[in-house]
This record gives C-alpha cells, sequence and structure tokens, in this order.
C-alpha cells in the first residue's frame, strides 16, 4: 500500500463551455433563429456534461479513459481541458503550493482532490480526512446572525456541531467580531463578515487541507493574522495544498511547489526553484527580444519600445549571469516623433515579485536625453551583486512627465551564485536580497580603541 | 447500495442546520412571519368555498365545504410548497455546489422536511375549523402518521427528479409555478375523488396526492370508509418515484457542479 497523502495520477479533466452564438444578419434569419433557439439551447445544455458522463459509464473513475486511444468524445471547438496527465504525489505533513497563472487549472484540480468534480480521465487518491478551502463563508445566510453563521458555515465545512461548540469562543476571539455576534451578518461590513468566515475555515482541524486563493482578503493586519495562522497549521504536521497568486506566501510557507501551465504540470519540486521557473516561464533569455508586439504591453500604451537585448558587459550574450558581473541591457526605441526628455526606466523583480531596483536615466545620466527616431538606449549595471535567482525586467518609456510605453516582464534573466567573495562558501542565497561588497576586519579590544584606530587610519 | 446512509448520517448535524436555516430565514424581516404557513390554505380555502362550494355547488360529501377543501389544502400545500423549494434547493445554492463536496441530497431533503413546520401548523387550523362545525375525527386518525409519510415520499420523491433536472435545465424553474397550480385539479382538492368514474379510479390513484387527501379526510372528517385502494396504489407509485428520484439524483450528482 502506498503511504501518500495525495496521489494524483494522469488526472484529465474537460469541460465544454458554450459555442459562440450565431449572430443572424436577416429578420427572417432572426425569425428562424428565435424559433430554433430552444432546440439549439437543449443541445447545448445537453452537452454541457457530455465528458464526465462517458467517464461515468466507465464505473469508477479509477479506470482510466484512455483518451489517445480516441473513444473518447471528439475533440471539439467548445472543449477546453482545465486539466491534462497531471500526475504527482504530496507525502504526509507536507505544505505544496500550487502556483499558476489565471485559468491554469489550479481551482479545478482542488475541486477534483476536494470530491466537488470529477475527474474526465485518470485518478486521485486521497489518505485521510479532507477539508478543502475553495471560498470563504459558504454557506452563510445573510439573514443569520454571526453565531448561527458559525454553525453553518462549519458544518457545511465538516464539522460536526460538538466540534464547533469546542471551539467557538476560540473562533469568536480570532475573528474579533464578538460584540456582533448576534446580528444578522448582513449588517456587517463585507470585511467582517470576512473575518468571521475565515476564522471558522482557519478551526479546521483535517489530516489534510486544501485551499484555494482565500488569502486575499481582509485588511492589512487580519491578513498578516491568517498568514500566521497558516504557518501555525503548515508546521503542525498536516498536509496543505495551497494556491496562491503571492509568491511571497508560497514561498514563506510551503517547502514544495507545483507550476501548472495550461492544464499540464510544468515544473513541480523546490518552491524556490519552481517559484522561479514560473516567472521566467513564457520569458525568454534570448540575446534580442522584440517588443514591438508584445502580450505583455500594457493596455493603452503605444509600441515605441522596440526591443531589448541583455548581456554581459562585454557584449557576450549568456543565459545566466554570474553574481558580481556587469550587466549590460540595449534597448531600442523609435518613438512616433521627436523627443526632448526621454526617460527610460529598467525595473527589475526578483521571485517573489519584489522591485529590487530601477535604473533609470533621469537621475543616472547626468543630461537629459534627446531622441529622434530609432535609438538604442544602452545602461549598464556594473558589478552587479543581486542575490542569486531569478528576475523579471519591466521596462518604461516616457517622454518627460508622459508614459509611452510600458511593458510588464518583458525579459528574464538569471543570476548564478559564484565566489565573489573568495571563501568558496555557499551563498545562503534564498535568504538574501543583495550581496554587497563587504570587509570584515578582527581587532583585538574593546569600542574606544578602535574607533581611535579607524580615526588615525584617516 | 445506491445511497451512501453512512455519509449521510455523518453529515446530519449539516442537514439539522439547513433544515433550520430554511425555517428561519424564510420568514425573517416578515411582520406577520410565521403566520403565513396558514395564510395561503386559510385564502384558497375562502376562495374555493366561494366559486365551488357556494356558486359551482361541487359535492363535499356531506360535510361543510370549507372544512372539505381545507383538509385537502393542507396537505397539497405542503406537497406543492416542497416541490419548488426542494427544485430550487440546488438552483439557489450554486456556490456551495460549486465549492464544497457534501452529499448533495440533503439539500433538497432538508427542504421537504423544513416545510413539515409549515404544515403542522396548518394542521391546527384545520383542528380548529373541525371544532367550530363540530366534527370529531375518526378512529382513522392513527393512520394519519402514514399518510404523512407517503406525502413525504411522493414530494421527496418528484422533488429529487425535478432538483437534479432543475441544476441543468433552468426551465424547471419556471414552469413549477404554473404547474404544480394545474395540478392541483388532478388532485381531490376541490372536489371529491368520488366524482372521478369507478374505471379511472386507480389510473387516478397513480397521483399519490389523491390517496393521501382521499385517506386525511376520511380520517379527520368519516365523510368515507378509508379509501385503501386509493392509498394502496399511490404508496405503490409513492415508492417508484421516490427509488427512481434517488437514483437519478444520484447518476447526476457527480455533474452538478460543472453544469451549476
Ligand atoms: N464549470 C466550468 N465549466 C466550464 N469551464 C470551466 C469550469 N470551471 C473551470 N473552467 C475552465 O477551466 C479552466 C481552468 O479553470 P480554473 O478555475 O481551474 O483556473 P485557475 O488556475 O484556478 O485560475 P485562477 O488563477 O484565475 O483562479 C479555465 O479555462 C476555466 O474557464
Ligand atoms: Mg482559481
Amino acid at each position: 500500500m502506498s503511504n501518500h497523502a495525495i496521489q494524483v495520477e494522469n488526472l484529465s479533466k474537460a469541460y465544454r463551455i458554450g459555442l459562440k452564438e450565431e449572430i443572424p444578419d436577416t429578420f427572417m434569419g432572426a425569425a428562424t433563429g428565435w424559433l430554433k433557439a430552444p432546440l439549439r439551447n437543449l443541445r447545448r445544455l445537453r452537452r454541457l456534461n457530455t465528458f464526465a458522463e462517458n467517464a461515468g459509464q466507465n464505473g469508477d473513475a479509477k479506470d482510466q479513459l484512455p483518451e489517445k486511444n480516441g473513444n473518447s468524445c471528439e475533440p471539439a471547438s467548445d472543449t477546453i481541458w482545465a486539466l491534462r496527465d497531471v500526475s504527482f504525489e504530496v507525502q504526509p505533513g507536507e505544505v505544496v503550493g500550487i502556483i499558476g497563472r489565471n485559468g491554469a487549472g489550479k481551482s479545478t484540480l482542488l475541486k477534483i482532490l476536494s470530491r466537488i468534480t470529477d475527474p474526465t480521465s485518470g485518478r486521485a487518491v486521497i489518505n485521510g480526512r479532507v477539508s478543502s478551502l475553495l471560498e470563504v463563508g459558504t454557506g452563510f445566510h445573510p439573514e443569520l446572525t454571526g453565531r448561527e453563521n458559525i454553525y453553518m458555515n462549519g458544518t457545511i465545512l465538516g464539522m460536526t456541531k460538538r466540534e464547533i461548540d469546542r471551539k467557538f469562543d476560540e473562533i469568536v476571539d480570532f475573528s474579533g467580531v464578538e460584540k456582533f455576534l448576534d446580528t444578522p451578518t448582513k449588517r456587517y461590513s463585507s470585511g467582517m463578515t470576512v473575518r468571521l468566515a475565515f476564522s471558522v475555515a482557519a478551526h479546521l482541524e483535517p489530516e489534510i487541507l486544501i485551499i484555494d486563493e482565500v488569502l486575499a482578503v481582509g485588511d492589512q493586519e487580519f491578513q498578516n493574522k491568517c498568514l500566521g495562522k497558516m504557518n501555525e497549521v503548515a508546521h503542525s504536521g498536516r498536509t496543505v495544498l495551497f494556491v496562491s497568486h503571492n509568491m511571497a506566501a508560497v514561498e514563506g510557507l510551503c517547502m514544495k511547489a507545483i507550476h501548472l501551465s495550461g492544464g499540464q504540470l510544468s515544473h513541480i519540486g523546490e518552491t524556490h526553484d519552481v517559484i522561479a521557473g514560473y516567472l521566467q516561464h513564457g520569458l525568454t533569455i534570448a540575446s534580442e527580444i522584440d517588443l514591438s508586439d508584445h502580450p505583455r504591453r500594457v493596455r493603452g500604451m503605444q509600441s515605441v519600445l522596440k526591443s531589448v537585448s541583455i548581456s554581459l558587459g562585454d557584449g557576450s550574450s549568456v543565459n545566466q549571469i554570474p553574481l558580481g558581473s556587469d550587466i549590460r541591457f540595449d534597448v531600442v526605441v523609435d518613438p512616433p516623433r521627436p523627443i526632448r526628455y526621454a526617460r527610460l526606466a529598467i525595473r527589475l523583480f526578483n521571485s517573489v515579485g519584489l522591485r529590487v531596483t530601477t535604473c533609470h536615466n533621469e537621475y543616472q545620466h547626468p543630461e537629459p536625453i534627446a531622441i529622434a527616431g530609432k535609438t538604442t538606449l544602452r545602461c549598464i549595471m556594473r558589478n552587479c551583486r543581486l542575490a542569486p535567482g531569478a528576475y523579471t525586467v519591466n521596462l518604461q518609456f516616457d517622454d518627460h512627465r508622459v508614459a509611452l510605453d510600458k511593458i510588464d516582464s518583458c525579459a528574464g534573466l538569471e543570476i548564478i551564485p559564484t565566489d565573489i567573495y573568495g571563501t568558496s562558501r555557499v551563498l545562503p542565497t534564498h535568504a538574501a536580497i543583495v550581496f554587497p561588497e563587504v570587509e570584515w576586519s578582527v581587532r583585538a579590544g574593546g569600542m574606544g580603541e578602535r574607533l581611535a584606530a579607524s580615526f588615525k587610519a584617516c | 447500495m445506491f445511497i451512501d446512509f453512512r455519509e449521510l448520517y455523518q453529515y446530519r448535524d449539516l442537514f439539522r442546520f439547513l433544515v433550520w436555516r430554511s425555517i428561519k430565514t424564510r420568514y425573517a424581516q416578515s411582520v406577520i412571519g410565521i403566520g403565513w404557513a396558514v395564510i395561503q390554505p386559510v385564502f384558497s380555502m375562502i376562495v374555493f368555498t366561494i366559486i365551488f362550494g357556494n356558486l359551482a355547488k361541487i359535492s363535499s360529501d356531506g360535510v361543510p365545504y370549507a372544512v372539505f377543501t381545507l383538509t385537502a389544502l393542507v396537505p397539497w400545500t405542503y406537497f406543492s410548497n416542497s416541490l419548488s423549494e426542494s427544485a430550487g434547493s440546488l438552483v439557489n445554492n450554486t456556490s456551495m455546489i460549486s465549492k464544497v463536496y457534501f452529499p448533495r441530497l440533503v439539500l433538497p431533503l432538508s427542504a421537504v422536511i423544513a416545510k413539515l413546520l409549515d404544515f403542522f401548523i396548518a394542521m391546527l387550523l384545520v383542528f380548529g375549523l373541525m371544532a367550530y362545525f363540530r366534527i370529531a375525527p375518526t378512529w382513522n386518525v392513527v393512520f394519519l402518521p402514514l399518510l404523512v409519510v407517503l406525502m413525504m415520499s411522493a414530494a421527496a420523491g418528484l422533488g429529487a427528479w425535478l432538483t437534479a433536472l432543475a441544476i441543468q435545465y433552468r426551465d424547471v424553474k419556471h414552469a413549477m409555478g404554473f404547474v404544480v397550480q394545474l395540478l392541483m385539479y388532478a388532485a381531490p382538492v376541490v372536489y371529491p375523488a368520488s366524482l372521478i368514474p369507478d374505471r379511472y379510479r386507480l389510473v387516478y390513484a397513480l397521483n399519490p396526492m389523491v390517496g393521501v387527501i382521499e385517506g386525511f379526510r376520511a380520517a379527520l372528517l368519516g365523510s368515507r370508509a378509508m379509501p385503501w385502494d386509493l392509498i394502496g396504489v399511490g404508496a405503490a407509485s409513492a415508492v417508484v418515484l421516490l427509488l427512481s428520484g434517488l437514483m437519478y439524483f444520484r447518476s447526476r450528482e457527480r455533474l452538478f457542479a460543472d453544469v451549476a
């Protein structure tokens, strides 16, 4: 017998999404379309579940439905694979983060694991009592009082009345709404409702906890409280699956992470690496990146930034940049009209999405830059001491105070550790943002003498 | 077994709170509150007594028309209300279905149970009216619990069918309102079952509410002997309805979250 907490094998889930309605162009067309609408609707509604039915005919979800053999439904244009052939295992006590872009299938995966929906093929085996939290406050009724909603929500999440009785005071304490306990929740502010709801969820005691993005609620203080609680849960030996877009939270809580991309498992492993891969995902570390038609150009911006290339100070292009080297950014811009005060910002974000530095000609270049026509702006960051890891680059080009173009995550770069301190020791790269040039010295005696010595040295 | 009773039992607290939630929230912020449970049958009774009793002079098996129709209206109101309530139970709780796992059956079942409160309150009214007309219940009242169970199974069975259909086809919701109203004329609410020709009597009894309503009248008003033939046929059809409804519900259950 396996002793995994969660074992997922070749899990796939197909959804049908509605086909686009045809728009009639004649009156007769509209009239016949209208008459045929019920039939069309019936077909559409029936199709909503065709896949699941196929899986159902195979009896248990355990019998895998090999779609490669072509005996399942033919692929249709309105079919999307929310998950495709995902396999992984989670050991008891592991805290695993799941990351991925919107629509990557994270929630779908959690729904299958918490038995809310069945997979189209593949299987998921879970050993232990599961509680899943895909939304805070499920079952809350605005007419019920806070007290009543605690019971309602708690039982929906799978607690028994006795369990809730036992933890009631703790829950109320944590939520901080004891004054309003006997007020209908429709009289609460939305933040208060969320606090109450989260407090109930925070007191679940399952062996396996599944959490979708629910932490991004409440005010800062409450969020910190939630993260603290999560941390406590994570360290109590429970198995946790945690979906979040907050990389810092994932990095802080999880030892292992899974990166889903387009329904497929793109990377699983140590959190730091997976997050780096995720932020790097879809970015090119190519020598020259074409920006003229970039998908992540901020809406409303013109295409002024044409290309960027990242290389070492001497112009040699490498995939990985050794810590402490010079990094050269060559940015080609082509504004539609001459510009008197060109401003270029090159911002670097680290793997948890924190902006670590900005190179900007406004305060780094002595004179204003005036350009007309296609121009290359070069910026060399000397002796780059940023901690090893993956970085993404965001570019913004302004004409004086007017933003002309801005592209998020348009390039990536990776800095790899080197022995910059000459000690042949491993750098604690996860624990720092920069590794500046430092000098250590040792002298005998107390402060006074040391200060005196340094004065003499001057 | 096609229904996981152990799991349902594990979720008994949820079941209890759902019943209680629907009772508590239904009449929230209303002046008359639970009084609405009796207003619906009382007003129907008044209208029917005037139109069918006084104007159309429909036979009422020798008892005053008002009490004749009220004994039918109370179980019928329960039946129709629990049908619409359970049909709406999934549709109105889609967020619950798509965000949490629990045996989905607790939603329609709790709707059927919650409506019992209204039913019992309205029953008090029936007894009040019987006292007013000086009608004593017969011995057969001991069978009332049986009739109540029959009434609930019919409601739960049909409710399970409608619930499972309603989540995928919202048409059910729109149809419910008037179909239930029309169905009332297929049950002996405003007229006695004795009006139905004998040939059709047993076919007529396939509607489980026929046996229930005539049973209520026989037990409470003593207008006729207990119509065991109607009740027997009705019970058989209620069992079929209940089993098939639960089976259909189970087979659809896994899709609810996807199609909701
Ligand atoms: N009930 C449904 N019917 C049809 N398509 C669905 C359904 N639920 C999800 N999908 C589709 O499945 C895909 C994956 O959705 P999912 O909710 O798992 O994304 P996600 O990774 O959680 O995204 P996000 O970060 O925005 O929460 C999406 O393309 C979505 O449109
Ligand atoms: Mg999601």
